[in-house]
């Protein structure tokens, strides 16, 4: 990365935590060297030996986002994703890393599952893959992973994502382990006792479409019972796609306790409600699934006021012959990494500056990747950059997808921001929305 | 008409037009050879991915009556599960050349989700707990007839008794009966209602279901003219809906005191199968009000006017009645 080519990034808005700037960017050996205003009157033009000018002009230039949710499908669903495809996914949305989920086959409760994942994407070579590994053996719920050689081996992110651990013996013993060892447990809230054969929220349109209903309070008492027992464990948790609006009151009187608690929201589930199932398609089948109108204005407000630390895409690719099934039989779960910030700039109702630190810097510092993402554009950082008009209305097509799956949901809806360029270590990898790698 | 899919798509005026056909139809039925050519060189196939042999065999008696040429396939879902797509199987089906496929699957939409996989014309015979479209049909057909009142069902106090929560024959028989104008009060525990009419924080009502609730079926027995009891299925003592049968049957079962209790002039419907002692305490053929034997035998009927509605000459053309050849 040292040799690569200087970058010039020209007439873009900077947004940093601190404030946002109209100001050019110059990158060389991987690292910002400069911000300033106008000062690329100072090099050379591209054609005579100076850096590769990108022009920024109506963008925003600001630190790579970071996914902390992202189903890679590898090792085990090749079919559906690759690590490859979908780092390319990630790359052309804007991100500079990805956490990597462990629901694999094998699953992700291994040292050597999780090497494997990591080296599978230093190979791909597009964002950082950060593998997240089980709370439990193969996801069961009834044996704990190997914590302590994980935790060695870098490992900071834990879950059973798709499962919610229904044992609160093992769940307190996790929490046990996760306060010993200072890393962070990701819990799937859903009591499963409650959603057997659920395929969308149970209410009104469930019940007029005669579709077996996952009601919130599923979701609600599993949040509940770990806000209480992290009270008596102090383990840190960060509690995934909180999809009702009471979840959003208990993490904020959680928070107001001043217990260590993050939570994510996904686009999906603040964009769509679950009038979009009256069609039965199954692109619109998700775990948890898509609630009403009362539960997005909610989380749109936990968004804004700080409750929700971050956006996660909940990225669920599934080949085309799964998804052409029944409901019932179809996997929940939808594209979303080219789309998040599209629909983040379009339906959440945060400024440009708190959608950044939803995707970004607040992300970087849950997964412990501050050392290279989610950092100020300052001289002296790793220039893990992105680049995106944050006004620029778009529709995704079908032929835009570099997932391997189709399953997106955002098809003909009206989306609006779109990423430009992404840098990583100071190299192009993205330029006019393609990948240049 | 290219679907039968739900009763949500037709309109009151599609309705009564079915219902007046079934009239001709059930003609055709009383006749020494109750067959017509109407659908001649025509292909209806019963794609059934769950059992039902009484429905199954409705279907395929009113294609025969219509000389159509019938093919089952059945299949359990896990077996298409195994390999085969459902996608597949439908769009190897419709390769043989298919005009109209009959569908019972035990997910609610898979129907509607089939439209999309062939060209040919979709029945939906039953999906999950969504619609039974053909179900409510025979029933406003029936209960019209036997009333003698047309095509209407106006002012008629109508009690469907029983498991609405898990029932495709309440959610299309219901709104049949409404849009006749009939007025439709459900008799059930809370654990057996659809959640949006139990719980009330589910306050969208863009799907309000146009009817009155009760749970108890003694307050309701004085005051109506027809009983709709609903099959209670054993199985759902297991997730907690009932405590038992027994204590279902002795709350909300038709037992012979409920009977005795009820005005003399009311009529009695059931989709069938029944389950005797438990929605049912007493013998329907001694009860001089039951419809239920003729709901079976307008299951044929009603069935035919769909098919011919969908596939026949006037189905594709402005034809006249004549033209139809029936």
């Amino acid at each position: 990365m040292s040799n690569s080519k200087s970058v010039l990034i020209i007439g873009g808005t900077v947004v940093n935590a601190s404030g946002e700037v109209l100001a050019d960017v110059m990158i060389d050996q991987g690292v910002v060297q400069e911000v300033g205003p106008n000062i690329s009157a100072k090099y050379a033009a591209e054609n005579e030996g100076g850096p590769q000018r990108i022009d920024a002009t109506s963008c925003v230039v600001t630190s790579a986002f970071v996914d902390l949710h992202t189903h890679l499908r590898e090792p085990g669903r090749e079919e559906s994703e690759t690590i490859e495809t979908g780092s390319r996914a990630a790359a052309l949305g804007g991100y500079g890393a990805v956490v990597a989920m462990p629901n694999t086959e094998p699953a992700q409760d291994s040292v050597a599952v999780v090497e494997f994942v990591r080296m599978q994407g230093e190979r791909a070579g597009l964002v950082d893959v950060v593998p997240s590994a089980c709370i439990t053996v193969n996801r069961s719920g009834l044996q704990l992973s190997p914590f302590h050689s994980l935790a060695q081996n870098g490992v900071t992110l834990y879950t059973d994502d798709g499962n919610g651990v229904q044992d609160p013996v093992i769940m307190r013993r996790a929490m046990e382990y996760a306060k010993e060892l200072n890393i962070t447990l990701m819990q799937h809230c859903e009591v499963s006792r409650l959603t057997e054969g659920a395929v969308m929220h149970e209410g009104c349109c469930s019940s007029h479409l005669g579709l077996p209903g996952w009601p919130s309070i599923a979701e609600v008492l599993m949040l509940q019972r770990d806000l209480e027992l992290m009270r008596e464990t102090g383990a840190k948790m960060h509690f995934l796609h909180l999809s009702t609006a009471r979840s959003v009151e208990l993490v904020r009187q959680a928070k107001n306790e001043g217990l260590p608690v993050t939570a994510e929201v996904t686009p999906h589930h603040f964009s769509l409600t679950d009038e979009k199932l009256s069609g039965f398609n199954t692109v619109f089948k998700v775990n948890p699934p898509l609630r009403t109108m009362e539960d997005i204005e909610a989380l749109r407000i936990g968004m804004q006021d700080g409750t929700i630390d971050a956006i996660a895409t909940d990225h669920a690719p599934h080949a085309a012959h799964l998804k052409d099934q029944d409901l019932q039989a179809a996997p929940p779960g939808m594209l979303g990494l080219q789309s998040a910030l599209g629909v983040a700039m379009k339906y959440s109702g945060c400024s440009v500056q708190r959608v950044i630190e939803l995707m970004s810097w607040a992300p970087a510092r849950i997964a412990g990747l501050t050392a290279r993402q989610g950092n100020s554009v300052a001289p002296g950082n790793i220039a893990n950059l992105v680049v995106f008009n944050p006004t620029a209305q778009w529709e995704q097509s079908l032929e835009q997808i570099v997932s391997k799956s189709q399953n997106t949901p955002y098809l003909g809806l009206p989306l609006q921001g779109q990423v430009q360029c992404v840098l990583r270590d100071g190299k192009v990898i993205v330029e006019a929305g393609v990948i240049t790698k | 008409m290219k679907h039968l899919l739900s009763m949500d798509d037709l309109s009151l005026g599609e309705v009564q037009q079915l219902l007046s056909l079934a009239d001709e139809m059930s003609e055709i039925q009383k006749r020494s050879q109750p067959k017509v050519p109407a659908l001649r060189h025509k292909t209806v196939v019963s794609l059934f991915f769950e059992d039902s042999t009484r429905t199954r065999l409705s279907f395929e008696t009113a294609a025969k009556r219509l000389s159509a040429d019938t093919m089952t396939f059945s299949a359990t879902s896990s077996s298409v599960n195994k390999g085969e797509s459902l996608r597949d199987t439908v769009e190897t089906l419709s390769a043989m050349g298919v005009d109209a496929f009959v569908v019972r699957h035990k997910t609610a939409g898979l129907p509607l989700a089939m439209t999309q996989w062939t060209n040919a014309h979709i029945v939906n015979a039953g999906d999950g707990a969504h619609q039974h479209p053909t179900q409510a049909l025979l029933d406003a057909f029936t209960l019209t007839r036997a009333l003698e009142m047309g095509n209407s069902l106006a002012g008629v106090r109508i009690a469907m008794v029983g498991d609405i929560r898990h029932s495709r024959v309440a959610r299309s028989t219901v709104r049949a009966f409404v849009l006749l104008g009939a007025k439709v009060t459900l008799v059930a525990p809370a654990s057996l209602l659809p959640p949006s009419l139990i719980y009330s924080n589910a306050a969208h009502t863009r799907h309000e279901w146009p009817v009155s609730v009760s749970h108890d079926l003694d307050e309701v027995l004085g005051d109506v003219d027809v009983v709709y009891l609903l099959r209670m299925q054993h199985e759902r003592m297991n997730a907690a809906f009932i405590s038992s049968v027994d204590e279902y049957a002795l709350h909300f079962g038709l037992t012979a005191q409920r009977l005795a209790r009820l005005p003399l002039h009311f009529k009695l419907m059931h989709p069938g199968p029944m389950n005797h002692g438990v929605e049912i305490g007493v013998d329907p053929a001694l009860v001089p009000g039951s419809l239920i034997t003729q709901q079976v035998t307008n299951g044929v009927s009603i069935r035919m006017a769909v098919l011919l509605s969908l596939l026949g000459p006037a189905a594709s053309s402005e034809t006249t009645k004549e033209e139809r050849d029936v």
